[in-house]
């Protein structure tokens, strides 16, 4: 896989599959974001992105509200 | 003999994720009869109940909703503390059986505790709609924990659940599986078992050993607190580091990781996806609901819909218990007998009935209310709602879900300041909490009506009232970013929440959240309410005046001459210079005093002042005499005090309830007060610049 392919998931268009590469937060954040289900290797589907605010995205059988900043620091690469 | 088995008293713990339905089997196990406290030292709710099942009496305690057992948060740690103090004779952990790899981290974490446990899979309906097949049996090996499957909605699977909990305990057929987690992790977790088991001195020594290890290694902070020894701590961070260059991340994220791996092992084997993965309807819906363009339409279309029910349907009760407190007040009047302990009469009648009545009448509005919102919880459209409402709220620095205790603020504040417990971020929470009396509440509407109508032609009295809420919502958002820059200052966390799927919500549900927030209103509200409207009718009326003054008085004139002469009177005159920059006199520094308790009191205050009742007639003559003494401008600057000033004492007692402090509930009453006296006298003076 190219590095370049890399993206933060603010940048995936709504209806688009990915899988997480990284996730750079802090302790606590990763750790919460852990307990949702979201992990590095998992598979996410975005189903709602307008460009600006929250992001909703689908994550092992759920569905998640993600912060802007959050989702800026959760990078994918698309599948 | 049906009772040689002895009584035994369990305590069971409930565990699970927000929106596995954790609520509805708590009630499915125990009723409605439970007892609401806080666990000791925070404001988390605890919820207690009892139930009988074949001759053991069982107490159920709900823990708080999370996600995972770390150190991070409050609610987390009140549960795992629950848990393993050994209060908890068996946890019993819900999840939710459609989306059973998510909800077992929980079950993952528990078993780590090894604790008794049992697993609850609740929504076996749906996860069978889904085309979902479990082999439990083979699950419970896997994991080592007896599953019980539920549908809580219907109360299926109670007496299972129940008949598990006491196998459980009494005769357990399998231990909790012990997770591993792989070669490099288990040898640092061996290494640092070690060298705690030398110092069995340590305070965390009655927990299970390996479950310290495991989270020392993760690096928990309240664990890594426990442990002073200097070489321990060496032990750890070198653990901490090794794995972090072996793997480049942290332990505790590496440790989610093989927790997950497990779980998707066992699930492999034992859970059957017969139906294709299709994208389901709901993901329309959510793209129709959270649409940029037609979202907030859909929400504001709503939120009228519901107001518009509260306040039309809830008018037919109000009315029916305004009569019946009316009723109860003039036959206690009539009956009482003559000449006998006539202050206690009016206690009774004008004290008690009077002002505990003006509040309980507007419990159908709050129950009409409280069910609207319910249902659009229940059936998941909320969370909705907060996504939509994120982008205005995010402008002045909260999340989107603070609008949901706002709205309920037009109703009363007292709900209001309760459903900010939806907000998990502190600042947050109380940025909202401190604010909400902003928000024009029911108990306002009669001073606006009074005023506007007195005061403003029939085609400016519609803009008039609007401009007062509108002045009211603004002064609230400017608060809020004040105190979001200097008080309550923070950087607004990074936001995940949780979509929760749509449901159809069922009636006991409904019911049961609507009551519980209304008796909480009725409880709290009622008593405080009830002591104060005393200590405000012995203000009214004590000292008497001379009997020779009150001669030759009808009863409303004597009325006057009492409460001129009572310490609400004298308060009334001594504030009057402090009052007069904003345009009012004694007559209205004396009906505010009376309004703190409630602000509908004004009214009847102003009532007694001009001697005159309160019958459809005398609400002309009011208007009449505060045309005579005030001006519109005064009257306007009436109703900007009334909006903003101190909040009742039903708010004040329930946020230093919810926030914790008196503190945070006088800095909101002297903060209002100040705030009310310093916006009217600007507006009072600069108006009378202007209008000369
Ligand atoms: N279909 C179905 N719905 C359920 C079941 N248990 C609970 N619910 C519904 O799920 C929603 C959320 O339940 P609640 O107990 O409030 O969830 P909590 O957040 O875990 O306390 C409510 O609308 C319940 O009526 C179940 O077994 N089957």
């Amino acid at each position: 896989m190219e590095k370049s392919n890399v993206q933060p998931l603010d940048k995936i268009p709504a209806g688009t599959a990915a899988q997480i590469v990284s996730i750079e937060a802090g302790t606590g954040l990763k750790n919460r974001l852990a307990s949702m289900g979201l992990l590095v290797d998992v598979g996410v589907r975005v189903i709602r992105n307008d460009g600006a605010g929250q992001i909703i995205i689908h994550v092992k059988n759920s569905k998640v509200i993600l912060g802007r900043g959050m989702s800026h620091k959760i990078f994918v690469i698309r599948v | 003999m049906a009772s040689s088995k002895t009584l035994q008293n369990l305590t069971v713990a409930l565990a699970g994720n927000p929106n596995s339905g954790k609520t509805t089997v708590f009630n499915a196990l125990v009723g409605t009869r439970h007892r609401v406290a806080n666990y000791p030292g925070v404001t988390v709710e605890k919820k207690e109940g009892r139930c009988h099942h074949s001759g053991h009496e069982l107490n159920f305690v709900d823990l708080p909703g999370t996600y995972s057992l770390t150190a991070y948060s409050t609610e987390e740690l009140v549960a795992r503390h629950f848990i393993l103090d050994g209060q908890a004779d068996v946890v019993v952990d819900i999840l939710d059986a459609s989306n059973i790899e998510r909800h077992l981290y929980l079950a993952t974490q528990l078993m780590e505790m090894q604790v008794p446990l049992v697993l609850a899979f609740n929504m076996s309906d749906v996860a069978r709609a889904k085309g979902l097949e479990f082999d439990l049996k083979k699950l419970e090996i896997l994991l080592g924990v007896r599953i019980v499957p539920m549908v809580a909605s219907k109360r299926e699977g109670v007496n299972e659940l129940l008949d598990a909990i006491i196998e459980t305990i009494e005769s357990p057929q399998l231990t909790p599986t012990s997770l591993q987690y792989g070669d490099e992790v288990e040898e640092e977790l061996s290494l640092i078992g070690r060298a705690i088991a030398e110092h069995p001195e340590v305070v965390g020594a009655q927990y299970p050993p390996r479950w310290i290890a495991l989270k020392l290694l993760e690096g928990d902070k309240e664990a890594l607190g426990w442990i002073q020894d200097a070489a321990i701590q060496e032990v750890i961070n070198k653990s901490r580091e090794h794995l972090k260059e072996i793997f480049g991340d942290n332990a505790d994220i590496i440790i989610a990781d093989r927790r997950y791996g497990f779980i998707s092992g066992a699930c492999q084997e034992t859970v059957k996806d017969t139906v294709q993965a299709r994208h389901d309807i709901s993901d329309m819906i959510d793209r129709f609901l959270t649409n940029r363009y037609v979202g907030l339409p859909i929400f504001g279309g709503l939120m009228f819909l519901v107001f518009y029910l509260t306040f039309t349907i809830g008018a037919y009760p109000m009315g029916w218990l305004e009569s019946l407190f009316g009723w109860l007040g003039a036959g206690i009047y009539n009956a009482w007998p003559q000449d006998f302990l006539l202050w206690m009469r009016s206690l009774i009648v004008d004290g008690i009935i009077g002002g505990v009545g003006g509040v309980v009448i507007f419990l159908p509005n709050i129950l009409m209310l409280f069910l609207g919102i319910a249902i659009l919880e229940d059936t998941g459209y909320m969370a909705r709602a907060a996504f939509v409402m994120d982008r205005i709220m995010h402008k002045i620095g909260l999340h989107g879900k603070s609008f949901i205790p706002m709205l309920i603020g037009f109703g009363c504040s007292v709900p209001a300041i309760m459903a900010t417990r939806i907000l998990e971020n502190r600042r947050n929470r109380l940025a909202t909490m401190l604010v909400i009396p902003l928000i024009s509440c029911g108990a306002r509407i009669p001073i606006y009506t009074l005023f506007v109508a007195a005061f403003f032609p029939e085609h400016m009295q519609g803009p008039m009232m609007w401009l007062i809420y509108v002045i009211g919502i603004l002064l609230a958002i400017a608060c809020i970013q004040l105190l979001r820059k200097t008080l309550l200052k923070g950087e607004t966390v990074p936001f995940v929440m949780e979509l929760p799927p749509y449901r159809m919500p069922t009636w006991r549900g409904l019911l049961i959240h609507m009551w519980g927030r209304g008796w909480m209103y009725l409880k709290k509200a009622g008593t405080v309410i009830l002591l104060i409207s005393i200590i405000l009718w012995v203000a009214m009326s004590y000292p008497k005046p001379a009997e020779s003054r009150l001669a030759g008085l009808d009863e409303l004139q004597q009325q006057n001459v009492t409460l001129q002469h009572s310490v609400a009177g004298h308060i009334g005159r001594t504030i009057e210079p402090a009052l007069e920059p904003l345009g009012f006199d004694w007559k209205i520094g004396t009906a505010l005093i009376g309004a703190s308790a409630a602000k509908e009191v004004f009214v009847s205050q102003l009532s007694i002042i001009y001697s005159l009742g309160d019958s459809e007639e005398s609400v002309d003559a009011l208007r009449r005499h505060l045309r005579e003494d005030y001006s519109p401008l005064q009257g306007f600057c009436v109703m900007l005090f009334c909006l903003i000033t101190a909040p009742c004492v039903a708010t004040v007692a329930i946020t230093r309830k919810e926030s914790g402090s008196w503190k945070w509930a006088a800095f909101q009453y002297f903060g209002l007060t100040v705030l009310a006296y310093v916006v009217t006298l600007v507006v009072y003076q600069s108006g009378r610049l202007i209008l000369g």
